[in-house]
């Protein structure tokens, strides 16, 4: 088994979405990509965090597949799903701790990451860790990331009565940070709230009209 | 004149934007290509190496470069899906002219007559400087030397000015003023060694997303990061120190900060004394610019001020990055300057990880401002106004001095002129201005006034859209040549394909109407190469040397770093190309043992004093609002709006606004707004995120017709660089009327077409054919 190793440091995601691009230009999955990026929340923040599967080193997705279709290779890559015996039931979709799997109606078929077999198989990166911009996916040795890098890989994954140990690392950042994502809580006191009156913006506005509710899309 | 004579249905149908999806062939050609083309990407300022797919003379894909020593394989996602702006249903292939009911396809010939008949008669009836030509920084450094000698000696105007003036001039003229030269101080490696680093005005992770690496590197090394921003961008997300200062507020910040160097003797008065001139003027000029004075200006605690100062003065190594935020002022100089002030008070330049860098924002922005494509500039970054630089220039022409004319206007001081009734005539390549400069409708006034307005675009932009004559150019892909990053590396361009239809080289449409017009004599070039080499021997002697560069050694290099001037006698006093030398290696850092490009080798303080911006909220307007990037797109969106993958990442501009503003104007996430200011009014939607000052709304501008972020904002300019003031305005917002939101609803669906016979899921239903097998 090779030991370059996958890592994924959620911190230092922008959230451009080069992964999902990248990824989406694959000929074995044309257009869709497999990795997957999330917004935490956008209205509190602009946190962001990809996910690729984690390669379990007994995975769950293989051990409910009633049909058999998805295998582990000796190198410990987790295959997307056989084709041929994929009967579409979507049973790994629901049991894999991390989320990943997903079901595409349109072919019947779970697809999911398989760390870019076509490629790590001959010796290249992954696309997605090619192209990340900020190396939030990183693809190296162990040595590599320790000496060059900060945080703390970890694999071990416990949900559960369930321990989970996988080939991606998932990096946990050094020591406590405690981040506060209301820029107000970033400037000059005068600014808290019911102390803004100094600028005092909106006070020649007219009256708000109601939020009429049935007129507009999605609320917050 | 000129109105555009098309419905915007029909604009759709027949020009776009199309979103576009799949490769040529579809996926199947990921791994059946030809051949694989070293190049760059065109998409920002950093100018990533790519390799990009090539089968059938089309581009069909990308591939990393992992050995390009910048981006080393990375990419954002606009070079991932660039490719796609190659066989695009929307590419224009044949020339036009507009007729009352659409446009015509003409020959190639009647398209040049026609335009060197109207520059004749127009500069015929009102004078030379009637005619004026806009161009832009997207394109090599070739075309962009060719264009100033081609506005100057073909079309024999004055009036030639470039997108770059809404882009790198401040930081252009502040660093001219500051360091005698203009370029950033430093190559990219040398973030990583820096101790501290402060980021003020840039939003590096969606504008320059691959410095987010360098700048993790540098706190892998221990550094810390101080980020000022009005917006808790995802880079200021994880700083060690956020400064969430209000718009148009940096100057005070800046000058707070040497401030409390000065007091608290965190200043290099070594380096002071034998590096510089004119400290003490500055130290008095922020004499009484404690942290408690800024913090009133600014929002910021003053014991943020404080510690940001003391982060700066007291590391070992520092960098100052900064980009459009500060410099997108009518105080862009004094935001550039008051940058370099810090950096020189401290010595904490021209050392490994130490500098004060602008970050380059369009594709070719430090090249193309370099080699006379601005109104006021010769080859070389030199004074159109200074009689030896008109002569060494006119010797390399072969043209009397007098021939070349003098200083033009800047890019919106043309458009003033052309609504004025005074500039008649346009020529424009590589520029959608309508989209691009503030106060859209003033500018769509402007359009509309030219007696005669002739386009060279490969897409027909809203700009082109009211041109009278459109000529087919080419893409990046289709043209080879130089050009220079951020970093100050010149990089080789290269050609995978040709272009297609009967669109023709930029180069060569201009060396055509340079022929017809007479003046072929001075434009004889038969290859971009030659271009080169004539621009090595014009820019010798200059700040921007180029002279011991060649594309060989580019290529074999990956990049040389300009300066590189001659190191022989023979080169430096030769006239001809043949005999410049190429010995030089290159400059990867600028000012090392503290040497400045002044005359007496000295940097140069330069005082500023506190004022406000061209605008500022008050009762009518209350809100500051002010414009930025997604990742997604790039500057006007005439070629990434047409990329679907981009387009579906972020589709339409929202007004970012914080949930304290939200809630006095009872506004919820996804609610229709209408935004006013003085110049204007947009109708979008609302994303309430805490991630901006309570005060201040934010658009990205990457949009055009009534999307566009520039209907909204003004021309006030920066007294020294003319940059306008995108980045304050004062501006009201509220809930839209029913009526309102109808408007925006309808705007919104009529923004993009998606590509017609597009295979289901792009390309999946293939894949369903083939697994069914």
């Amino acid at each position: 088994m090779s030991d370059l190793r996958f890592f994924v440091d959620p911190i230092r995601c922008i959230g451009c979405k080069a992964c999902m691009q990248a990824c989406s230009e694959c000929a074995t999955h044309k257009g869709k990509s497999m990795i997957h990026l999330e917004h935490i929340e956008r209205g509190s923040s602009t946190q962001t965090a990809p996910m690729v599967c984690m390669h379990c080193d007994l995975p769950t997705c293989a051990a409910v597949c009633p049909a058999d279709a998805i295998k582990r290779t000796e190198d410990g890559i987790v295959q997307s799903s056989q084709a041929p015996r994929c009967i579409g039931c979507s049973n790994c979709v629901n049991a894999c701790p991390f989320g990943v799997p997903r079901y595409y109606p349109e072919i019947d078929q779970m697809l999911k990451c398989d760390m870019c077999y076509d490629r790590t198989s001959i010796g290249q990166k992954p696309m997605c860790a090619s192209v990340c911009p900020s190396e939030a996916l990183f693809y190296g040795t162990l040595e590599e990331f320790q000496a060059r890098r900060k945080g703390t890989p970890t694999n071990t994954f416990q949900f559960g009565a369930q321990t989970i140990t996988t080939k991606v690392f998932i990096v946990l950042p050094e020591g406590e940070i405690g981040l506060d994502m209301d820029v107000i809580s970033h400037m000059d006191a005068r600014f808290e709230p019911d102390a803004f009156d100094h600028l005092d913006p909106f006070a020649h506005l007219e009256p708000l009209p109601q939020a009429q509710p049935g007129l507009t899309g999605g609320r917050l | 004149m000129a109105k555009p004579p098309l419905s915007r249905e029909d604009y759709l149908d027949l020009y776009g934007p199309t979103l576009h999806y799949s490769p040529p062939g579809g996926f199947r050609t990921v791994d059946d290509y030809d051949d694989l083309v070293d190049t760059h990407c065109c998409f920002c300022g950093q100018q990533c190496g790519i390799k990009l797919k090539v089968k059938d003379n089309e581009v069909v894909g990308f591939e990393p470069r992992y050995d390009f020593p910048f981006n080393r394989g990375k990419l954002c996602p606009k070079g991932i899906k660039r490719y796609l702006q190659g066989s695009h249903p929307d590419r224009l292939l044949h020339p036009m002219r507009r007729t009352p009911t659409g446009y015509q396809r003409i020959t190639w010939d009647e398209a040049l007559s026609e335009t060197v008949s109207k520059i004749q008669e127009i500069q015929a009836k009102y004078g030379r400087d009637s005619f004026a030509m806009l161009s832009g920084v997207s394109l090599t450094n070739e075309k962009s030397y060719l264009v100033g000698k081609f506005a100057r000696l073909a079309l024999q105007t004055a009036n030639l000015d470039y997108n770059g003036r809404l882009c790198m001039v401040s930081a252009g003229a502040g660093n001219k003023k500051a360091y005698g030269i203009d370029r950033s101080s430093n190559h990219w490696e040398d973030i990583t060694q820096a101790k501290v680093i402060f980021i003020i005005g840039t939003n590096i992770a969606e504008c320059f997303p691959i410095t987010t690496d360098y700048i993790w590197r540098a706190r892998d090394n221990g550094a810390k990061i101080i980020y000022a921003d009005p917006r808790m961008v995802p880079m200021a997300r994880t700083a060690d120190l956020f400064l969430p200062l209000r718009v148009g507020s940096d100057s005070a910040l800046l000058m707070a900060m040497l401030h409390v160097l000065i007091r608290d003797r965190l200043i290099d008065e070594e380096f002071i004394r034998n590096h510089t001139v004119g400290f003490e003027d500055t130290a008095d000029a922020v004499s009484n610019a404690t942290p408690e004075w800024a913090a009133e200006i600014t929002g910021v605690p003053a014991d943020k001020i404080e510690l940001a100062a003391r982060w700066y003065g007291e590391a070992e190594t520092g960098m100052i990055l900064h980009a459009r935020g500060l410099e997108h002022q009518t105080k862009g100089v004094d935001n550039v300057v008051s940058c370099a002030n810090l950096a020189l008070a401290t010595g904490k330049i021209g050392k490994p990880g130490c500098g004060h860098s602008t970050i380059t924002g369009q594709g070719n922005g430090q090249g193309g401002r370099e080699h006379g494509h601005k109104c006021d500039q010769l080859p070389g970054n030199r004074d159109i106004t200074n009689p030896e630089h008109r002569e060494y220039i006119a010797r390399v022409w072969g043209c009397p001095e007098e021939e070349i004319p003098g200083k033009g206007l800047t890019a919106q001081e043309i458009l003033n002129e052309i609504h004025a009734g005074n500039i008649k005539g346009l020529l424009s390549l590589c520029f959608n201005p309508l989209v691009s400069l503030p106060d859209a409708n003033f500018n769509r006034e402007a359009l509309d006034k030219l007696e005669h307005y002739t386009v060279i675009d490969f897409f027909l932009s809203e700009t082109a859209q009211h041109a009278d004559i459109v000529l087919p150019g080419s893409l990046h892909e289709e043209d080879e040549g130089t050009s220079t990053s951020g970093e100050g590396r010149v990089i080789k361009i290269n050609a995978p394909v040709t272009p297609p239809g009967e669109a023709r080289r930029d180069w060569e449409i201009l060396l055509d109407i340079a022929n017809r017009l007479g003046r072929g004599k001075y434009f004889g070039y038969t290859s971009t190469r030659e271009i080169f080499e004539e621009l090595r021997l014009a820019s010798r002697g200059g700040t921007a040397d180029y002279s011991g560069i060649t594309w060989e050694k580019v290529v074999d290099t990956q990049g040389v770093f300009w300066p590189a001037p001659q190191v022989t006698e023979r080169g430096k006093t030769t006239m001809s190309v043949a005999e410049l030398d190429s010995e030089h290696p290159g400059t990867p850092r600028l000012y090392e043992g503290g040497r400045f490009y002044h005359a007496d080798g000295k940097a140069r303080f330069n005082a500023v004093k506190w004022r406000e911006s061209g605008e500022v909220v008050d009762d009518e307007y209350p809100i500051w609002f002010t414009t930025g990037r997604v990742v997604s797109q790039y500057l006007s969106g005439t070629q990434t709006r047409r990329i679907g993958p981009l387009v579906d990442q972020f589709p339409h501009p929202k007004l970012e606004m914080h949930p304290r503003m939200a809630k006095q104007l009872g506004i919820r996430t996804d609610d229709w707004v209408t935004i006013q200011t003085r110049r204007g009014e947009v109708i979008i939607q609302a994303n309430v995120v805490n991630t901006i000052r309570p005060d201040t709304v934010f658009m990205a501008y990457h949009w055009g017709g009534k999307e566009s972020a520039n209907l909204l904002t003004q021309r006030a300019l920066d007294p020294v660089s003319k940059i306008p003031e995108y980045k304050v305005s004062a501006c009201r917002v509220r809930l839209a009327t029913p009526e309102e939101q109808a408007e925006g609803e309808r705007v919104k669906a009529a923004s993009a077409r998606t590509e017609k016979n597009l295979p289901a899921g792009y390309g999946l239903q293939e894949r369903r054919q083939e697994l069914r097998r």
